[in-house]
């Protein structure tokens, strides 16, 4: 599903490579943590996965597309079969709930019918029925995030980046957040997600992969943070 | 789509209204410049056709160079014809025919009619004249070539080397007017870039969303395109009406009439000029503004 063979990225100006010959395999159906101190090269791994960039060396499969060779026309139809979340959550200010939602179908051509219909399913799958006409600033933090991931799974992607997805947001709030990730996961759809927190990776006893300096030094089934066993 | 594009227009009022005025102002440049250089290419034509060389003989008041021996007699004229006649000359000649002082008098009244000069003229001023019509008006120089050495001829004269200051002049203002549209046409291209630049900044965050989620490049394109196509189709058709209505009312409503024996540019040349002026000015715009975008585009 995702495949990562002896990837380097090195960025200009610095020294020491982002990453430094990662290999990584994620199989159809995982829920994979992403852990690593600031700067270990999370985000990288997250934007090659997402084909926002080219390794410098090093093979990146995705669902079955070579990333590194694929063409920037087809970029675009690669990523329809992504959903992507973010710490900023990345909402359009001026549209509700549901024309965020609506907007991301719009934009990929989905007929106006399908758009009906879909839109409050997903919402309603996110506990937002309700909210669908509100605007994001009159949302709580937890609320823009479910927005974001309802965008992100709205067009049954197959695999779920979630980058720092509960950075902003507080315990209880994430705590509803990883829920709903973990649902989305039992449906079928492949999570990966990079953090910094503790107690969620902790608590969620799934696949961890620690990135330090560029390097995987850990890759663990169901494990903590920081704790083996 | 269509919301979008009228939304990015009314965000950028100020650019908008700027675009569509330079590309008003120099598409009406480029039309008008056309349309000269038409004119000029059908006064050719006509007055290239018409156009005579003349053979001045001397007159009393002619200068010492050209005619040492004064005013031309009956044997100069004599020959002039004889030569015209001549097996050599003859071929090429249509027909002649003779203006003597009382007809190029009676003529220089009628052209001056109401100018001081024409009181101070006197007919044993005017040169006589053999006016001579060739079949081939680009072979006055034999005319020349024979004439010259023969004193009493003061000058052989072809009359296209009035018509071409003219048509020098019409053309260098062609030209000039074609450079003052070309520098404000590339101005306009950089208004557009500059316009659609802004556009895309103020939508940056919706351009961020619509990557991520995977719209293709071209439904992301073409909102922003649309915008600087349709300001510079504003300005396109502006110049191409004010060329219809200077064809329709300066051309042929004053200058016709006051010029009634000249064929000038009319409404069906403007017709072809103008669909260009509109094509060339929507390429533009999209080429611009296509260019400005792809920046944004970069994966």
């Amino acid at each position: 599903m995702i495949s990562l063979q002896k990837v380097t990225k090195k960025y200009k100006g610095t020294p020491r490579p982002a990453l430094d010959q990662v290999s990584l395999e994620i199989d159809k159906g995982e829920f994979v943590f992403l852990v690593g101190s600031s700067g270990s090269g999370k985000s990288s791994l997250m934007r090659l996965m997402l084909r926002e960039d080219v390794p410098n060396s090093g093979s990146v499969h995705v669902l079955g597309e070579n990333l590194v060779g694929l063409p920037a026309r087809r970029v675009p139809f690669f990523r329809r079969k992504l959903g992507v979340v973010f710490q900023d959550f990345r909402l359009l200010p001026n549209k509700t709930v549901s024309e965020n939602v609506a907007f991301s179908l719009q934009v990929i051509g989905k007929s106006e019918g399908f758009i009906q219909q879909a839109v409050p399913d997903v919402l309603g799958m996110v506990g937002l029925a309700e909210k669908a006409d509100r605007l994001p600033n009159e949302l709580s933090g937890g609320e823009q995030q479910r927005v974001a991931l309802a965008r992100a799974i709205v067009n049954k992607p197959a695999i779920l980046l979630a980058d720092e997805p509960t950075g902003n947001l507080d315990p209880t709030t994430s705590e509803g957040i990883m829920s709903l990730l973990n649902s989305i996961n039992l449906a079928g759809t492949t999570v990966v997600m990079a953090t910094h927190d503790f107690s969620i990776v902790n608590r969620m006893k799934k696949r961890v992969v620690e990135l330090s300096h560029g390097q995987v030094v850990r890759d663990q089934v169901s494990g903590g943070y920081g704790v083996k066993g | 789509m269509l919301s979008e594009v009228a939304q990015g227009l009314k965000r950028n009022l100020a650019m908008v209204i700027s675009i569509v005025l330079v590309t008003f102002i120099s598409l009406t440049f480029v039309g008008t410049a056309s349309l000269l250089q038409l004119q000029i290419g059908q006064m050719k034509n006509y007055w290239y056709e018409r156009a005579q060389v003349a053979v001045y003989l001397c007159t009393e008041v002619s200068p010492e160079a050209a005619c040492p021996r004064g005013a031309a007699t009956e044997e100069v004229k004599a020959e002039v014809i004889q030569r015209l006649e001549s097996t050599t000359l003859a071929p090429f000649i249509e027909e002649y025919y003779f203006e003597d002082n009382q007809q190029a008098f009676a003529n220089f009244q009628e052209q001056f009619a109401g100018n001081a000069v024409a009181q101070y003229v006197k007919p044993e001023q005017l040169n006589e004249t053999f006016w001579v019509n060739l079949y081939d008006p680009n072979q006055s120089p034999i005319l020349t070539e024979s004439f010259a050495g023969l004193a009493g001829v003061e000058e052989v004269r072809d009359q296209r080397s009035y018509l071409d200051q003219i048509f020098s002049i019409l053309n260098t203002a062609s030209l000039v007017a074609i450079s003052i549209a070309a520098l404000m046409l590339f101005s306009s291209v950089l208004l557009i870039s500059t316009t659609i630049r802004l556009s895309a900044f103020s939508r940056r965050r919706e351009l961020g969303i619509m990557r991520l989620v995977g719209a293709s490049n071209f439904s992301i394109q073409l909102p922003f395109i649309l915008e600087g196509v349709v300001a510079a189709l504003i300005g396109s058709v502006l110049a191409g009406l004010t060329v219809l209505v200077l064809i329709q009312f300066f051309v042929q409503g004053f200058l016709a009439e006051s010029l009634p024996f000249t064929s000038f540019v009319g409404l069906s040349d403007g017709m072809l000029v103008v669909p260009l002026l509109i094509a060339a000015g929507v390429l533009l715009a999209a080429v611009a503004s296509g260019l400005a975008i792809r920046r944004y585009l970069k994966i």
